[in-house]
């Protein structure tokens, strides 16, 4: 990938936190940390990995998505209307009456929502399911889905993992957000997940871990990932929860998160501003 | 009083023989299992279409949300494990993930309501359909015997949205042929008497017909209604019957707490004040052992039927 895309989908990633952060703002509270952890996940698949038609969203030959952790969907949401599935105006009724865009994704409210999620832990194996019905059929598509690092805590994940194995699911990709917090405290202070990598390895899983605020490793990750024959692969994203996201950044802990200071967060959505516009003028000078 | 003969095949064979029926007319139809296509008669068609007939394995949870995956890319997904694991252990994710989606997503709990039987309690479900009716939009049946069954898996093949159908362990009496008709939301009268009306679902639908032959021979007609689709009952029927006989019965190897006789009383309770009795099991945790053994010592009896009979007649 050259440096010019590079920058394209970094510009992607900060379109995507700034309205994913004005989301939030407008509502007054919510799932920030881990919305801000994926981001750069979400600009790598929707804007360059995922095969995908926003103005055809039943096309028979896309790719799924599925967020198992579906807190983080007001990231989804803004990646989504950036895309074009929806009008950016409808950011603005995040979780209020009448929105289709619920806390967590459904894919009945949700135009370009695939696959439901939200309950932790269950999400890969409706992709799982996703990418099995593709086999079945004959299709080419691909199913994508981050889980969280805490979400692993749950038992259905590894049912999940050792089922995908067994079916030597190679057009299903998963990655994990490891940014190293969850409700209660730290990973490691509430169930330490030990050595993450081992445990997908003896799954015998295909298993790769990149700095997950880098665009161009998890492009090239995803790539690495779908050359794989034979077996599933996981990309383990080294992130940090609350990205890019300053008053998320500094606070301890930061899973839900209230924004009741407009002042501040006129700030720091104009910092958000800038940080896009430098990414742009840089893009322009390439 | 009429005897039943006791089939060969259970309803689990019937249910996974009228899929691969199905499957053999759609494409888009799958199988899914959870160590569990083998018991739920799908391996005829895991024979001829391996690549339809999902095992996922022991992991009922894993499961609902694969079949949830695979409803969502456009198939209708058959599937089911034993009915405490599909009602109790997934019962999240056939919510969230099959039933809040509105997904054609079709479980089956086999060994459902008492007729685990000798296996005991952990097998047991005689909550099943009250927990499964409590899902909004879901539709939980629970067929007589292998021809309804054959009925109802064909019915349920055009059906849009989730539905939970009750299977039994062992055979059931023979009650319905090949002309069984069934339809979702539709209950069926199957005999017609003016004293007293007898609700019933399920294997226990034989004993609703034995209960009133007894009846008629002490001068009593009732009216028999196959209630084998629970969700959505059929209320014009049910308060029709109650209307005209001014009284009833409600017969289920469940637990009284919310399965048919839980439906049957919320609609007249609000509609129709009738007096009713619930015939089934009561608040208690049964015991291993013979199916019918257990149904008689757990009130489902034919004379618990009868005497419920007489006894809201003497309401009315």
């Amino acid at each position: 990938m050259d440096d010019k895309r590079v920058k394209e989908l970094e510009i992607f990633a900060a379109q995507i936190r700034l309205e994913t952060f004005k989301e939030l703002t407008t509502l007054g509270f919510g799932h920030v940390g881990g919305a801000m952890s994926i981001v750069d996940a979400l600009a790598v698949l929707y804007g360059e990995a995922m095969n995908i038609d926003p103005q055809k969203k039943d096309w028979e030959e896309r790719d799924y998505f599925s967020l198992s952790k579906g807190h983080a969907g007001p990231a989804l949401y803004a990646t989504l209307a950036l895309k074009g599935y929806f009008p950016m105006e409808m950011l603005k009724t995040l979780n209020q009456n009448k929105t289709k865009l619920p806390s967590h994704c459904s894919r009945v409210h949700t135009p370009g929502v695939d696959l439901t999620t939200g309950s932790l832990g269950q999400g890969i194996s409706t992709g799982i399911g996703a990418a099995l019905a593709s086999r079945v059929l004959g299709g080419k598509n691909y199913a994508y889905c981050i889980v969280g690092d805490g979400e692993c805590d749950e038992g259905q994940i590894w049912e999940g993992v050792l089922f995908a194995a067994h079916q030597k699911l190679d057009n299903f990709v998963l990655f994990v957000d490891s940014n190293k917090k969850q409700l209660d405290g730290t990973i490691e202070e509430v169930c330490s997940l030990g050595n993450l990598e081992a445990k997908f390895e003896a799954f015998d899983w295909h298993v790769q871990s990149v700095y997950g605020h880098s665009v161009k490793a998890i492009a090239e990750a995803v790539e690495n990932a779908k050359a794989q024959e034979g077996e599933p692969s996981v990309i383990i994203l080294n992130t940090v929860k609350g990205k890019g996201c300053r008053p998320a950044e500094e606070a301890a802990m930061n899973h839900h998160m209230m924004f009741p200071n407009a002042e501040e967060n006129q700030k720091e959505q104009a910092r958000m501003e800038q940080v896009l516009e430098d990414l742009q003028a840089e893009w322009r000078a390439m | 009083m009429r005897q039943f003969e006791l089939e060969k095949k259970t309803t689990r064979d019937a249910f996974g023989a009228a899929v691969f029926e199905l499957a053999k007319e759609d494409p888009k139809i799958l199988a899914i299992g959870a160590d569990t296509t083998g018991n739920l008669g799908m391996k005829d068609m895991a024979k001829e279409m391996p690549d339809r007939v999902i095992n996922i394995g022991i992991a009922e949870q894993n499961m609902m949300c694969v079949a949830s995956g695979l409803a969502a890319t456009g198939y209708r997904v058959f599937g089911g494990s034993f009915a405490p694991f599909i009602s109790m252990r997934s019962l999240e994710q056939f919510r969230t993930f099959c039933a809040y989606p509105h997904l054609n997503v079709v479980m089956a709990g086999g060994m459902g309501g008492l007729s685990a039987a000798n296996e005991g309690v952990t097998h047991q479900c005689p909550e099943d359909l009250s927990i499964m009716r409590t899902i909004a939009g879901n539709v939980v049946v629970y067929p007589a015997d292998t021809a309804s069954t054959r009925a109802v898996v064909k019915a349920l093949g055009k059906h849009e949205g989730p539905a939970y159908i009750r299977l039994g362990k062992f055979s059931f009496r023979k009650v319905f042929d090949e002309n069984y008709k069934f339809e979702v939301g539709k209950a069926n009268i199957l005999e017609e008497g003016k004293d007293v009306a007898i609700l019933a679902c399920g294997a226990v639908i034989y004993r609703a017909l034995q209960a009133a032959d007894v009846l008629r021979e002490q001068g009593i007609q009732a009216t028999v209604v196959d209630c084998s689709c629970i969700k959505p009952l059929d209320e014009e029927t049910v308060l029709a019957v109650a209307e005209k006989t001014g009284c009833v019965v409600t017969v289920e190897d469940s637990t009284i707490i919310g399965a048919l006789g839980g439906a049957v009383a919320e609609l007249l309770g609000e509609n129709l004040p009738t007096p009713m009795k619930r015939v089934g099991i009561k608040d208690c945790f049964t015991e291993s052992g013979d199916l019918d053994l257990l149904m008689d010592k757990y009130g489902i009896g034919v004379q618990d039927i009868v005497d419920g009979a007489k006894a809201v007649m003497a309401k009315k």
